[in-house]
């Protein structure tokens, strides 16, 4: 037994194993996993479906396809039958399973196909750019409160930078400058519409956001009797940080996954709709609502789904992040369950 | 207390600095981008790109055309746009500011007025249902995407429902206060809605975790002890604590909306406020245009941060020290 370990054997579970009781048993997270669950195994049978079920390449446009309903040919991109007749009008969800389940968009690509693969690129570049923001967010927290004098006084000033540039308008900026040149990080090069941009740029621009907490939070561990014991015992700094520190850090930094998540993909969805974000012929729900913009009016459905889609997702994670919340801080913790 | 507030101000100018700094670093020194090439459009020749290059300075170091740019900008303030050239980038800027005061004012009583009763309502309600109901709605807002909230209000109010229940509804647009109120009021009733619904969730779950919070402190169990009503703890109390939290919090969103967060809703309904002048700017790589918006709307935000830094120090004497 080392030093670290409380010497009384009464205490029987670890803190960890409480959170995960506490979390197994709070109904919000069950049902917030579920709709997570379905949304994943959704984006994973993408290419089973477009190629299997609807039989169609969701990111070639199909201007001249023609589809048969219950035996009557239609065209996917029918001539208009609104206003003065000019122009068209993609065909309408079918309703039935198959092609153009939830109908085409003005490309004669099907929405539903487009749906499933957007929400690869959705949930992908959220929880990437979630782990972007909460590793760097990490490494600056703990270095600056640990090391605290310059070193903190320079970084801290670094996201007081950050932290005065409106998330959206900071975003908005690194993706119109870099989506026209790529990015070039020493020997790693991102291309123009490549979608580690995206994740690149919303993992920075967060960073304030849970690197000033975790900041906070270390500077006071750090004059802790426990800290500072280890640190008259003569450990490695190393070992104060990763043995000392970094566990009593790391509830908190759980507690922010899910809801950065929930923030990266909606800041996501944002950029893409702006179309600065993630570059067609690839799909995310972002680009999908942009692309059904122009049809709000005729087809609703193609900016409806994927809106509707996103409020779930990221009102899953949310709902998850406060079970895990309420889980991890035993103050709000209902009585005699601790 | 002095010397806090300046130390506050040096703080507030410094980061204004940096932030002017860093827009033009990425605007003007990301390797691969050649604002050059921007402006002469595509498959210029070398002959236009070096003349373009002289006629807006591109040619000069670095280091001097941020000094030029920032003279244009705030000493002689006669920064004229690179897209429009002649046209005067401050006029576009304080002709946009009324409609998005105009929006961020109303969103915000709205927000405040719906964050603030429910998030009380569903601290303390005795009724079993009323804290998750709320709770969930607190959820929802800060889940919706609020361009895709407002283009469903769009196809609700515009097309779907126009010709009955939202037959008062006018197009999309921006009508100034002073040309015409009852069109301005109009006009704007739905944007504020849509943007509100977003912040009021964040207010509610901020002010129901705040008052819960507050209300297992020591001395709210003095104050009971000492045989105080429930009503009298709560609101004299729990919830004028927990309001210290919400006044901090929309000050920094205030700040950021007004510098220009309320992009978004502002594309979609159409007003032309700084938000749309400052998306128009980066589409069209027009750096003067872009500098002046991001200075202005991160001088709200530094201003609010500042502002609400110093008041803290006012109620709370022990930050001073930090």
């Amino acid at each position: 037994m080392s030093i670290n370990e409380p010497a009384s054997v009464t205490l029987s579970e670890s803190p960890g194993k409480i959170a995960l009781r506490t979390l197994a048993r709070d109904r919000r997270s069950w049902i917030s996993l579920s709709i997570l669950g379905v949304i994943l195994l959704l984006a994973l049978i993408a290419p089973f479906y477009a190629s299997s079920i609807a039989h169609t390449d969701p990111f070639k446009s199909t201007l001249n396809a023609t589809i048969s309903v219950g035996g009557v040919t239609r065209q996917v991109l029918e001539p208009s039958t609104e206003g003065l007749g000019l122009g068209i009008t993609p065909i309408g969800p079918t309703g039935r399973p198959g092609a153009y389940f939830l109908g085409a968009d003005n490309q004669g690509r099907d929405v539903a196909a487009r749906l499933l693969y957007g929400a690869r690129n959705t949930l992908f570049i959220g929880v990437s750019a979630a782990l972007v923001t909460i590793l760097l967010s990490l490494l600056i927290g703990l270095i600056a409160g640990y090391r605290r004098g310059f070193v903190d006084s320079v970084l801290s000033r670094l996201l007081d930078v950050i932290w005065a540039f409106p998330v959206y308008l900071l975003s908005i900026s690194l993706s119109v400058v870099l989506l026209t040149s790529g990015l070039s990080l020493g020997f790693i090069h991102f291309g123009p519409g490549s979608i580690a941009l995206p994740i690149f740029i919303i993992g920075i621009v967060y960073i304030p956001y849970v690197a000033r907490p975790i900041r906070g939070q270390v500077l006071a561990l750090r004059e802790r009797e426990f800290v500072r014991a280890a640190v008259g015992s003569g450990a490695k700094h190393s070992t104060i940080i990763f043995r000392e520190i970094l566990p009593n850090v790391l509830p908190s930094v759980l507690v922010f996954i899910p809801i950065m998540f929930a923030l990266a993909m909606l800041t996501e969805s944002a950029l893409s709709f702006l179309s600065i974000g993630v570059q067609p012929p690839q799909a995310s729900w972002g680009t999908i609502i942009n692309d059904g913009l122009g049809l709000l009016y005729t087809r609703p459905i193609v900016a409806l789904a994927p809106g509707l889609l996103i409020v779930l997702t990221a009102a899953s994670l949310n709902l998850f992040g406060d079970a895990v919340r309420d889980g991890l801080d035993p103050k709000t913790r209902p009585r005699g369950d601790s | 207390m002095t010397t806090f507030i300046l130390k506050r101000i040096a703080a507030m100018f410094f980061v204004l600095f940096s932030i002017s700094v860093l827009v033009f670093l990425i605007f003007f020194a990301t390797p691969g981008v050649d604002p050059a090439a921007r402006i002469a459009g595509r498959n210029a020749d070398q002959l236009t790109l070096q003349q373009v290059r002289a006629s807006f300075e591109l040619d000069k170091p670095i280091p001097l055309r941020y000094l030029s740019m920032m003279n244009h900008l705030f000493v002689s303030q006669d920064l004229t746009s690179y897209v429009n050239r002649g046209a005067k980038v401050l006029p576009q800027l304080t002709q946009a500011i009324p409609a998005t005061l105009s929006l961020v004012f109303g969103a915000a009583i709205i927000w405040l007025l719906v964050g603030i009763f429910m998030g009380i309502a569903a601290a303390s309600s005795k009724r079993k249902w009323m804290d998750p109901t709320i709770s969930f709605l607190g959820i929802v807002g800060i889940s919706l995407p609020v361009y895709w909230l407002g283009e469903v209000v769009n196809l609700i109010t515009q097309s779907k429902l126009h010709n009955s229940v939202f037959r008062w509804v006018p197009p999309l647009g921006y009508i100034p206060l002073t040309q015409n109120p009852w069109q301005w009021f109009l006009h704007l009733i739905f944007p504020w809605l849509t943007l509100a619904l977003l912040y009021a969730g964040i207010y509610i779950r901020v002010l129901r975790s705040e008052i819960l919070t507050v209300m297992r402190e020591d001395y709210i169990k003095t104050e009971r002890a000492k045989g105080a009503g429930e009503k009298r703890i709560l609101y004299k109390h729990a919830t004028r604590m927990s309001l210290i939290t919400i006044v901090s919090l929309f000050g920094l969103d205030f700040g950021a909306l007004v510098g220009g967060s309320a992009l978004l809703t502002e594309v979609v309904f159409g007003i032309q406020g700084v938000g749309k002048l400052t998306f128009s700017a980066l589409q069209n790589f027009d750096l003067p245009l872009i500098m002046a918006t991001v200075m202005y709307a991160s001088f709200f935000v530094v201003l609010a941060n500042a502002v609400v830094d110093i008041l803290y120090a006012v109620l709370d004497p022990r930050v001073r020290r930090v």
